[in-house]
């Protein structure tokens, strides 16, 4: 059934209809009101879920894992400063290789003190073991928590979706909400795992000379998450009739200009795309959706053939520049030796990022000959 | 001599530790984990914390203990065990006990917080601090329930700890959780009727289990025992039950001074203290024995 | 020291570290330099040795309470609060 409803109210119904069964709720801009919608259905009864009002984002994933030790299906939510609170037990969720769904709302970390949409946040946290992946509109957001419970369950990982706080989580849009007996179709009771026992007793998480062994194991599933996000993904358009691929290409091909971005900026882009393609300018846009693991073949694939790419970051590492680009240049080392990397950051602290930024970004790009460092858009003169 | 025909043990004699853990000889943890073990039975789960106990549970692939542990972060013992909880409920096991265990540093200092959210929600839960007076696992670091007067490694002489030990049973006993308990592994029976009383109570429970350590209070290792009863005759670790908040449950009223310098004298740790700090904890514990007594009227 | 079981292949690695052995293997009577002898004389098999053994090192016999050698570290709590004075400290000798 066709709703218009906000990107944070896609995140409720979409763990509504995945039938979570542990929610742990800590509020923060802009991410509170997905905590609150989970809350009446939990209140209601449409929802039979434990929810538990956490005292900190901390005790918020702590509580997930834990509900995860002994094989509940659960679910938390939070921003910037709360997902870094968690910072030391995202480590644990992973390192304990437990299923668990996050909806990050992509917002700035302070200080300063910011609360609108800067992906920092969730990118800063890419070493922790987690698959990340970025939504640019509200059926992707939904489409998306579905398909991340099946994963984890599968992967054995923790999966964060990843949705820009404000621009996406506060606006309204179309959302087709299947019915549930085709979400059940889709997303089965998940299979078992290892998990706590009176039956058959043993420590999780035990003390261990073998860690690097099991972090080669989470090695192995990361690479193997590439082809079980993909058939997952592949499944879901079965049943529903529309998928998202791990990396989205538009134009891509004899592209004089590749824009490579993550998030609702894409669809900035392919606007920007169209009109220049009646100018005669063929630009094209890769939009990273799976991020963690990084798709370096996809990626690789689709920019076989491009000469410039612009990589535009929503986001930024103080000494080091764009992590995108930074992702981007490390995937590509050896595979197109006549590519050139022009980097941008922009919309940082939910600035807006509009046509007339792109319209810039490419035109910078068609004159530069090499890149030219970092290029800031949007700041004081 | 007149022998009895059968033995008849002080506990109930099913073990849930094995032995073969790495506690150090005379350990007043490990003596805590058996018996709190013994009195919960084999339908437990435990959370533990990084501590002397989480080292005692052995490392991969051994396990010490005969019930699930999870092994879980340093600050989060109590939202754990009520993330377990609240999983099981839903999955339909209600029946199984599920149980916070962390030392003193994890349960006063950095897990507090945690500790204090699920207590004010009332969590079905059973928390259990073993309190050994110090971050024993890292080596003897000064927690909040270190005593003052004690030497650690973070309070070296003359800076021996100058502040009391908090009182985390004040603080439970705020937050109205059904049932308190003090407990000490000088005095097992009375440990154990504890845990099968906390058993049947349903929400937060509280047990704060006088655990000494021979490693870290610098003793004699066979005086483990002895020093747990010093310490409950000499009224510096007093014996009672709180239920809901406010009721206040003395399981012994009395204190003998005589016992305080012996208890002081036992241990390497009070080596500094002179006469007016001795005058000093003798002055705090009767302040405290005058509180209880008022609250147990 | 015993050498102890240990995971020799990747493959049989579980997921993550979740034991699955118990810690009897480690046989902590190595550690003690001084062990505890009890006199089946003066025992009157109270049981109070065997409740205050932090390492269940003593064993409840029908006929006496005994030291199970292989994990006894010779703490000596046993002797300290044996009420017959039926239990002696000795230097452990190897």
């Amino acid at each position: 059934m066709k709703k218009v409803i906000s990107g944070n109210q896609a995140v409720s119904q979409a763990v509504l209809a995945a039938k979570a069964q542990v929610i742990a709720a800590y509020p923060i801009t802009p991410q509170s009101s997905i905590v609150e919608m989970l809350a009446s259905f939990c209140a209601s009864g449409e929802l039979p879920a434990k929810f538990i009002n956490v005292e900190s984002e901390h005790s918020a994933m702590a509580a997930c894992i834990a509900a995860a030790s002994v094989g509940a299906r659960t679910f938390t939510a939070t921003s910037s400063q709360g997902l870094a609170l968690m910072h030391e037990m995202l480590h644990y969720a992973s390192g304990l290789r437990f299923p668990i769904v996050m909806a990050n709302v992509n917002r700035a970390m302070g200080s300063p003190f910011n609360l609108k949409a800067d992906l920092s946040d969730s990118l800063s946290q890419r070493d922790t073991g987690w698959l990340q992946f970025y939504c640019e509109s509200g059926q992707e957001v939904f489409d998306t928590i579905i398909q991340a419970f099946k994963i984890s369950e599968q992967v054995l990982l923790p999966v964060m979706v990843n949705l820009e706080g404000f621009i996406l989580s506060h606006t309204y849009e179309i959302v087709d909400i299947p019915e549930q007996d085709r979400v059940d179709a889709f997303l089965p009771p998940p299979a078992e795992r290892p998990i706590l026992d009176v039956e058959d007793p043993s420590m999780m998480g035990a003390t261990t000379d073998l860690y690097i062994n099991f972090r080669y194991k989470m090695h192995q599933a990361m690479e193997e998450a590439k082809a079980v996000c993909q058939k997952v993904d592949e499944e879901f358009r079965t049943i529903f009739g529309r998928g998202y691929d791990l990396l989205q290409t538009y134009r891509c091909a004899g592209a004089d200009i590749i824009l490579v971005t993550a998030g609702t900026i894409a669809a900035t882009c392919r606007v920007v795309a169209d009109r220049l393609a009646a100018q005669g300018l063929q630009v094209g846009v890769s939009k990273i959706k799976l991020f963690r693991p990084f798709p370096q073949e996809q990626l690789r694939r689709a920019l076989a053939e491009a000469k410039k790419i612009a990589v535009i970051d929503r986001d930024f590492s103080p000494g080091c520049g764009g992590i995108l680009a930074q992702e981007l240049k490390s995937a590509l080392l050896g595979s197109n030796p006549d590519i050139s990397v022009h980097e941008f950051v922009a919309g940082l602290g939910g600035k807006d990022v509009t046509d007339d930024h792109i319209a810039w970004i490419v035109e910078e790009v068609m004159k530069a000959r090499e890149p030219e460092g970092i290029k800031w858009i949007g700041l004081l003169e | 001599m007149d022998r009895p025909a059968r033995i008849k043990l002080p506990l109930p004699q099913e073990e849930f530790m094995y032995s073969g853990h790495t506690a150090c000889p005379g350990c007043g943890a490990a003596l805590a984990m058996r018996y709190v073990f013994k009195a919960l039975g084999p339908n437990t789960m435990v959370v533990i914390p990084p501590s002397c106990a989480g080292t005692i549970a052995g490392a991969f692939p051994f396990s010490s203990v005969k019930i699930p542990i999870l092994r879980i972060s340093f600050e989060t013992a109590a939202i754990s065990a009520s993330g377990i909880r609240a999983a099981l409920d839903v999955l339909g096991k209600k029946d199984i006990h599920v149980l916070a265990w962390a030392g003193d540093g994890g349960t006063l200092d950095i897990g507090i917080q945690a500790l204090s959210a699920s207590a004010e929600r009332n969590d079905n839960i059973i928390y259990v601090c073993y309190d050994n007076e110090a971050y024993m696992n890292t080596g003897i670091q000064r927690s909040s329930a270190t005593p003052a007067g004690a030497w650690t490694t973070t309070t070296p002489v003359p800076f021996t700890k100058d502040t009391p030990k908090k009182d985390i049973v004040r603080i439970m006993a705020a937050h109205k959780i059904p049932y308190i308990a003090t407990a000490s592994v000088g005095f097992p029976p009375d440990l154990v009727k504890k845990v099968q009383k906390a058993k049947e109570v349903v929400g937060t429970r509280f047990l704060l289990v006088f655990s000494p350590c021979p490693t870290g209070w610098r003793y004699s290792s066979e005086m483990t025992i002895r020093i747990a009863r010093l310490a409950t005759d000499a009224g510096i670790f007093p014996l009672y039950e709180v239920e809901n908040g406010d009721q206040y449950l003395l399981n012994r009223r009395g204190w003998k001074a005589e016992s305080l310098k012996e208890y002081l004298s036992l241990q390497g740790r009070y080596r500094s203290l002179k006469e007016q700090d001795i005058d000093k904890v003798k002055e705090r514990v009767t302040k405290e024995w005058e509180y209880l007594l008022r609250l147990a009227e | 020291m015993k050498k102890r079981y240990s995971v020799k292949k990747l493959q049989d690695l579980p997921l993550t570290s979740i034991t699955f052995l118990t810690s009897e293997a480690n046989e902590t009577g190595e550690w003690r330099s001084q062990r505890p002898v009890i006199d089946p004389g003066k025992c009157n098999r109270c049981g109070l040795c065997w409740m205050y053994c932090p390492d269940m090192a003593i064993g409840a016999e029908e006929e006496c309470f005994t030291v199970v050698d292989k994990y006894c570290k010779g703490c000596g709590i046993c002797a300290q609060e044996c009420p017959n004075g039926a239990i002696s400290v000795v230097v452990e000798e190897r």
